[in-house]
């Protein structure tokens, strides 16, 4: 079963076409990287699948749910509800704990449960920091905040731009590792990349060029892997 | 759990406050300028006319009494009665005169039978040198009187006349002090009542009346009408020129008092806005992430403006202070004197200052709710 359908998806920018044509099914469970070099629009579609933003055109059914024809408000509650997001930024609230940060996603949910965001900061071995502030955390102490926000209200799927960008080798395993967890225990997972060995831990690899698919690869690396573009169709 | 909740925004937005208290600062110090004007302004705008009553009081008296109809004199009875129908907390002074043609040395002369504890009230700019008189047959001569006369004070003469049944009197007295008002007072003799009777044998009588009131306008017109409709024999007057002046400066002086109040208020409303309007654009992310993992719009806004509630409450409660401060201090190096606090003004700024903070979050608000959740994975 599709967790998510991508049917002719396309972004317009003025006059700059960010995304054309998209079609991508991501299987319940699966995980997907996506690669492809800066512009080519992989920011764009995680933001469309995010319920981020609107594409311009095409349709994206979300857990059996189309999307375009919902408003901003409805959007808001998919993200809640659906979506948990891993950003290279991070995106921790400067002010406040690893705790609270992770207790602000369960506050916008529904209803703030401390034992259940310790166990959430447990989870990614962060149960001695959480009165931290971000600033007193290192780079991948962070990101693993983040995740555990990402995870606290179980989304139906977890989209990471760049989960690694801002990490050391060290903390780029740790992280890996968290998420192999996480699929393992049956979470679909959608991973934006520059790095091919983030991407090699991937089930399937789907490659973007000027907007549209490229190729999708099966397996992790896409220089060696053999391509399997036909699959779901690159649409040029 | 909804109350967990709460607790756990309250919590957060405390944080928010406290570990970014230097932006806020601006804001609040903002505020509590507002605050401290608005208090302190109308502080002083109940106290004004309180103040200034007394102060135009120290020009003179404000009502006189004198006889009704075509009696041309009183009796002491009649000014008594006629005083008990104003409120005793608010006569400041009431000063009988009585006037007899008196001779001496051939010369004739204005003698004033006055209660000298009084006039100084009624009267406060007489200016003597020399000693007040305190007792029988001591008394002040007009400045003029005395270059007349040079008479001295210490020098005695002798005072005669005819009462009204035309019997002669005659009597010693002494100058103790020298008065001098600039007015048709520097003219006169002046002596105590009680003197004037002992000389005149003729207990009683009274020619006018003064009085110093603690109010003013539409107050004095009403105590005046009440004198004059409780009893038949006395007819009170007011002195119109203090009155009048007293009531157009007053109001002068409000209206200058709102009008820098209200432009203290809108400056404030500029500067929290400002503020606040930085605030959202340094937070733009964050309010970018808080949508981006679900929060509604209408979240969004109500953490903004309990900020700003929490901000104005503050404010106001530190301005609160400052203003009362404020008003002590204007009302002791203008008035010398300590303001009198209406209690209730102080949760009414904490109040006010909270609305106008609230009115200048509306616009920063909009601009927070129209941050678009897209732009956290574009890394802005
Ligand atoms: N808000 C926007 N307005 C106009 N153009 C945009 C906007 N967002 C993205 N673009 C353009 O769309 C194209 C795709 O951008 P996108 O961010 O998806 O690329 P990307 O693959 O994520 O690149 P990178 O690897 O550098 O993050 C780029 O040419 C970019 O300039
Ligand atoms: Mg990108």
């Amino acid at each position: 079963m599709n967790i998510l359908e991508l049917r002719g998806i396309s972004k317009i920018y003025g006059q700059l076409s960010a995304l054309s044509e998209i079609d991508l099914d991501v299987a319940q469970g699966e995980w997907l990287a996506i690669m492809g070099p800066s512009g080519s629009g992989k920011t764009t579609v995680m933001n469309i699948i995010g319920c981020l933003d609107k594409p311009s055109c095409g349709s994206v059914v979300l857990d059996g749910q189309e999307l375009s024809a919902l408003s901003a408000d409805e959007l808001t509650a998919i993200r809640r509800d659906k979506i948990g997001l891993i950003f290279q930024q991070f995106h921790l609230i400067s002010y406040l704990t690893a705790l609270e940060n992770v207790m602000v996603a369960q506050y916008y949910h529904s209803l703030v449960d401390e034992k259940e965001a310790l166990a959430a900061l447990d989870r990614v071995g962060l149960a001695d920091r959480a009165k931290h502030l971000p600033r007193q955390l290192s780079g991948g102490e962070q990101q693993r905040v983040c995740i555990a926000r990402a995870l606290i209200n179980y989304p139906s799927i977890i989209l990471a731009d760049e989960p690694t960008g801002n990490l050391d080798e060290a903390n780029e395993r740790v992280v890996m590792d968290i998420l192999h967890q996480l699929h393992r225990e049956g979470s679909t997972i959608v991973v934006v990349t520059h790095a091919p060995e983030v991407a090699a831990h991937a089930e399937r690899t789907v490659v973007l060029e000027y907007g549209k698919i490229a190729r999708i690869v099966l397996g992790g690396d896409p220089s060696k892997a053999p391509e399997v573009g036909e699959a779901c169709g690159a649409g040029a | 759990m909804i109350k967990k909740n709460n607790s756990f925004l309250l919590k957060i937005l405390l944080s928010s406050i406290v570990r970014r208290r230097s932006r806020l600062m601006v804001a609040l110090v903002g505020i509590a300028i507002g605050a401290t004007v608005l208090l302190g302004m109308v502080t002083l705008c109940y106290d004004i006319p309180r103040q200034m009553s007394r102060e135009f009081r120290s020009y003179g008296a404000n009502m006189i009494l004198v006889a009704a109809g075509r009696e041309s004199l009183m009796m002491r009875a009649d000014i008594e009665n006629a005083a008990a129908l104003l409120p005793p907390e608010k006569v400041l002074g009431l000063t009988p005169y009585r006037y007899e043609t008196v001779r001496s040395n051939m010369l004739p002369y204005t003698a004033v039978g006055v209660d000298f504890a009084q006039v100084r009230k009624t009267s406060p700019y007489w200016h003597v040198t020399g000693q007040w008189p305190e007792r029988d047959g001591e008394i002040l001569i007009g400045a003029d009187v005395a270059e007349f006369t040079r008479l001295v004070p210490g020098r005695g003469l002798t005072l005669e006349g005819r009462n009204k049944e035309q019997a002669r009197y005659e009597k010693d007295v002494t100058v103790t002090g020298l008065l001098k008002t600039g007015g048709v007072e520097d003219g006169f003799i002046f002596m105590s009542l009680e003197s004037m009777e002992e000389m005149t044998g003729e207990p009683g009588f009274v020619d006018v009346a003064e009085i110093s009131v603690m109010a003013s306008g539409r107050e004095l017109r009403d105590l005046a009408e009440a004198v004059r409709s409780g009893q038949s024999r006395v007819e009170a007057r007011l002195v119109k020129r203090v009155t009048q002046s007293e009531e157009t400066v007053l109001g002068k002086l409000k209206t200058l008092v709102y009008l820098v109040t209200v432009i203290v208020l809108v400056l404030t409303m500029i500067c929290v806005a400002t503020t606040m309007m930085t605030v959202v654009m340094e937070r733009r992310r964050e309010i970018g992430l808080k949508k981006a993992i679900g929060a509604e719009n209408r979240s969004i806004a109500r953490e903004f403006l309990a900020e700003g509630l929490i901000l104005g409450l503050l404010g106001g409660l530190l301005g609160s202070a400052c203003g009362l401060l404020f008003a002590q201090v204007i009302s002791a190096n203008v008035f010398n004197r300590s303001v009198t606090v209406e209690f209730y003004l102080i949760p009414a700024t904490v109040l006010v200052s909270a609305l106008v903070t609230i009115i200048a979050c509306l616009i920063p608000v909009r601009r927070a709710v129209d941050v678009e959740p897209a732009l956290v994975l574009r890394g802005e």
